[in-house]
């Protein structure tokens, strides 16, 4: 696939009166035709400004921004041919439905009929038919932002940018949303890019996250990919829950590593590169990624310390003998029987879920 | 890098870079252009740096008189006029005395007609034939008169105290009654809650209050001018230097004396007084309980306005009774041909003011609105510069620009003395910035993501602007307009030196007749300025309002 969108050695630094912030940080990203790759960070890492920087709203201190091929870093945004599908939807408050998705299109100058067909197509394919007439500020939130991707697809941009689009609708609607999105993404075959702070939107729209702290991409990858194999204890910690155990390396063994955990356990785990007998390593553990065994049984025996019940799930905080403790979420507890704190009880480590980290 | 990619974006937004370049040549030729002239005026002679008149200035009387003449009167107006502003402030956010909205209403009639006005008023009640003085005179055998110091401060005081009374208003509305009602909770005494709590809250508000007021009085032109007498000021002396002297070396020396303490009390005001606001916005206050005052200070309160709203009242109601009156003083048979005079002799007058208004307003409503725009939010090389000098004439006596614009104008390349088109550069720029404060007030509560997002669909700058933005903050470019077209009909300092045999305004013919003691007929300009001033406001605030904002209101 070609590449559409190519940010090089991108870099936004803001000046305010006593400092400056580094917003972005020698950014390199490509993002493939038809390809839908999310910006995932907390606040402040720098995934909006990059979107603004490709959608031409800020000019990059240093640094490239290629779309289709074509650099485009000089070019305001109206030269550009990317549509923005911005947080606070930017409606024109003083237009109807039918003349804010039109706008683009008469700006391009397309005759009346032509308009007209268009606008309806794409109220359709959002499910807005019937509410031309009306102004945003008669529409639901959801029909808002509905009209805010209406208008941004109808111009059949090269790129869509996509600005935490559903982060003022609420959960369940979110959820809705984030699906009709992808969808429509995925049958139109539109280049996007997304911001957005919720992992698990990411997770679930993205063909690939770039996961972006303090101006810098620390990994990119399929949502599998980051989840499996986080390149970083931030990306760990940051998609999903994680718990960092302390190991020494004891050995290869058959295209696997060896691994020794403080109270002496030994697992067989997949091999990363670069490991030698002795090095210091870090186990990521996945609370979901180990199994809650009666007393003697499994790896280890551990205490539990914490637990907390939330209907779906169990969640325990167990101490292990080495002086760690570790997070566990035990599915369907009403299965299993719901532990109790002061509880011992045998520990598995799920070996294949085992992630090693180099610090 | 960024600077120049900045530079290389506006090369692929034509319209942008046209006018951005545009609105800097109009600042660099009708702002900074006539003020280089009057500062380079003051300080050579014949081409040599000789600053004579600054070097005499401790000798000369016509030059240190009118400077402490203006000091005095700027101190005791400033004074005064903060004292009177923070009772009826106080009055109306602190208590719940009846009649508010009309005291609100009063106040705000100085502001909106010519200041001098009053002054009129004052000479029809206290002049040379006043009321009072004749009565004083036939009955006590008194030969007093207003004239001088005492006229200053009584006009100006009552001309620029609604100031003071706005700004305070805001800040006393803005702090909480809750701090005062802890007080009072604690068991502090409401004396000392309000000595303890709401003044020292209050204290940068009243420091912005009499700054201001301060700077209007060393502006003013139009009371003076009529009821000094031999207390010359600063801005008449610079006046007479350029009309009767034809010195104009010594006008632009005034003229820049005159600056310096308006220009440090500005920058006093905006950069050191404001910073200490303790108002903090969050929204609207919540509604006084109003338990800070006893019924006995609010009844005080409520006399007290009920005597100076009398005395506004009572001066406007001069200037319509006077208007009627064949010879005030003299003959005060009523007439009505007073205002004949005015539609056939000062018709000339009333068609060239509205002409050169009609002029001046539009465009200077849309240069408001382009340069707020541009401002704040578009990037580009110069941007912070622009934003500066758009807005100097804000704290740039009228005296200066009027006395920049003979020296900048008269002579080619850019001959206009003479010209209708002088005097409206001259309202149109010396009006600009109360424009852009409120276009900027605007559009900083429009989402930026609403014109973000017509520039990503495509739009160039002047289709998002006149597609997107300007039908979003027309209510602020329709006050804009209606201010500047106010203070064309009102204005007096400036453009009382760009003024030619062939283009005239009603508010120096009033002046003229107040000259020549035709007080009745000076009167009668006065109401048609008054007439023409609500007329406009009632005209243009409902009429091509509504119109405009019919659409957008739907919307809401």
């Amino acid at each position: 696939m070609p590449v559409e969108v190519r940010l090089e050695g991108l870099t936004k630094v803001f000046h305010s009166h006593r400092e400056s912030v580094v917003a972005v940080d020698r950014l390199d990203l490509e993002v493939e035709k038809g390809e839908l790759v999310t910006l995932l960070g907390p606040s402040g890492c720098g995934k909006t400004t990059t979107l603004r920087l490709v959608g031409g709203f800020e000019i990059p201190t240093a640094g490239e921004v290629y779309l289709g091929g074509r650099r485009v870093t000089h070019l305001p945004p109206q030269r550009r041919d990317t549509a923005t599908v911005f947080q606070s939807y930017g409606l024109f408050p003083h237009m109807t439905v039918f003349e804010n998705v039109a706008f683009g299109l008469k700006v391009r100058r397309l005759p009346r009929e032509e308009v007209r067909r268009r606008v309806r197509e794409a109220l359709k394919l959002v499910n807005l038919e019937g509410l031309e007439r009306r102004y945003p500020r008669e529409l639901s939130g959801g029909q808002q932002q509905r009209v805010a991707l209406c208008r941004a697809l109808v111009i059949e941009p090269k790129v869509l940018l996509f600005d935490e689009p559903l982060s003022n609708l609420d959960a369940k609607l979110r959820v809705e949303t984030r699906e009709q999105i992808r969808k429509l993404q995925k049958e139109l075959g539109i280049t996007s890019l997304y911001v957005t702070h919720d992992q698990a939107e990411a997770m679930a729209i993205s063909d690939r996250i770039a996961v972006m702290s303090e101006g810098r991409l620390q990994q990119i990858g399929p949502p599998y990919e980051i989840y499996a194999h986080p390149a970083n204890r931030f990306v760990a910690d940051f998609i999903g829950r994680a718990n960092f155990l302390r190991a020494v390396v004891r050995g290869p063994r058959d295209g696997r590593v060896e691994i020794e955990l403080l109270d002496g356990v030994r697992l067989e785990v997949p091999a990363v590169a670069d490991l030698h007998e002795g090095d210091e390593v870090v186990a990521v553990v996945r609370p979901e990624a180990v199994d809650i065994l009666p007393e003697g049984e499994g790896d280890v025996t551990a205490t539990v310390t914490f637990a907390h019940y939330t209907g779906s799930l169990a969640t325990y905080k167990l101490a292990l003998p080495g002086g760690e403790t570790m997070e566990v979420e035990v599915l369907s507890p009403q299965e299993k029987g719901f532990l109790s704190e002061g509880t011992r009880v045998g520990v598995r480590f799920h070996r294949q879920s085992v992630h090693l980290l180099r610090e | 890098m960024e600077r120049y990619r900045e530079l290389r974006r506006l090369v692929h937004d034509p319209f942008l870079l046209l006018l951005v370049t545009l609105v800097f040549a109009l600042l660099a030729l009708f702002i900074v252009y006539p003020l280089v002239r009057v500062l380079a005026t003051s300080l050579f002679y014949r081409g040599e740096f000789n600053p004579k008149y600054f070097l005499q200035f401790f000798q000369r009387r016509y030059l240190i008189r009118p400077f402490l003449n203006s000091l005095t009167v700027g101190g005791l107006v400033a004074m005064l006029g903060t004292i009177i502003g923070f009772v009826f402030a106080y009055a109306v956010t602190r208590t719940d005395i009846p009649g508010k909205s009309l005291f609100k209403v009063i106040a705000t009639f100085p502001i909106i007609s010519p200041p001098f006005l009053i002054a009129l008023a004052a000479i029809l009640l206290l002049g040379n034939h006043g009321l009072i003085t004749e009565f004083l005179r036939a009955r006590f055998g008194i030969d007093w008169d207003i004239y001088g110091l005492p006229g200053l401060v009584l006009t100006e005081t009552l001309a620029y105290f609604p100031l003071a009374f706005m700004t305070l208003e805001g800040v006393l509305s803005g702090i909480d009654p809750a701090l005062e009602e802890s007080a009072l909770d604690l068991g502090a005494s409401r004396l000392r809650t309000f000595f303890k709590v709401t003044l020292p809250l209050a204290t940068p508000g009243i420091a912005s209050a009499l700054l201001l007021v301060f700077i209007r009085s060393l502006e003013d032109f139009g009371n003076p001018i009529v009821i000094q007498g031999h207390y010359p000021v600063l801005t008449t002396q610079a006046y007479l230097a350029v009309t009767g002297m034809y010195n104009l070396p010594l006008a632009a020396t005034l003229s820049v004396i005159l600056l310096v303490p308006t220009l440090l009390a500005f920058v006093l005001q905006r950069y050191w007084v404001s910073r200490r606001s303790y108002v903090t916005v969050t929204g609207r206050p919540t509604p006084s309980s109003l338990k800070a005052t006893t019924p006995g200070l609010k009844w005080g309160l409520f006399a007290v306005l009920c005597v100076l709203s009398g005395i506004i009242l009572l001066f406007y109601g001069l200037v319509f009774y006077g208007s009627l009156t064949r010879m005030w003083g003299l003959d005060n048979t009523l007439t009505l041909e007073n205002f004949r005079y005015v539609f056939s002799t000062g018709l000339d007058y009333l068609l060239d003011t509205l002409k050169i208004a009609g002029m001046a307003t539009p465009i200077g409503g849309i240069l408001a609105v382009v340069i707020a725009y541009l401002v704040t939010r578009k990037r580009f090389p110069g941007r912070g510069l622009m934003d500066f000098l758009s807005m100097l004439n804000f704290a740039i006596p009228g005296t200066i620009v009027g006395i920049g614009y003979i020296l900048a104008f008269h002579n080619p390349p850019f001959q206009l003395t003479g010209t209708a088109a002088i005097i409206a550069l001259v309202f149109i720029f010396r009006r600009m910035p109360v424009g852009i404060r409120e276009a900027v007030a605007m559009l900083q509560q429009v989402d930026p993501a609403i014109e973000e997002a017509a520039v990503d669909l495509g739009a160039g700058f002047a289709r998002a602007f006149r597609r997107i933005v300007l039908p979003l903050i027309s209510p602020a470019f329709i006050s804009g307009m209606v201010y500047i077209f106010v203070r064309c009909v009102t204005a007096i300092s400036a453009v009382v030196f760009v003024v030619s045999a062939q283009w005239q305004l009603i508010t120096v013919a009033l002046l003229h007749e107040v000259d020549n003691a035709d007080l009745s007929q000076a009167a009668a300009y006065g109401v048609v300025i008054i007439l023409v001033v609500l007329g406009v406001i009632l005209l243009l605030d409902n009429v091509l309002g509504r119109l405009i904002l019919r659409r957008w209101q739907r919307a809401r």
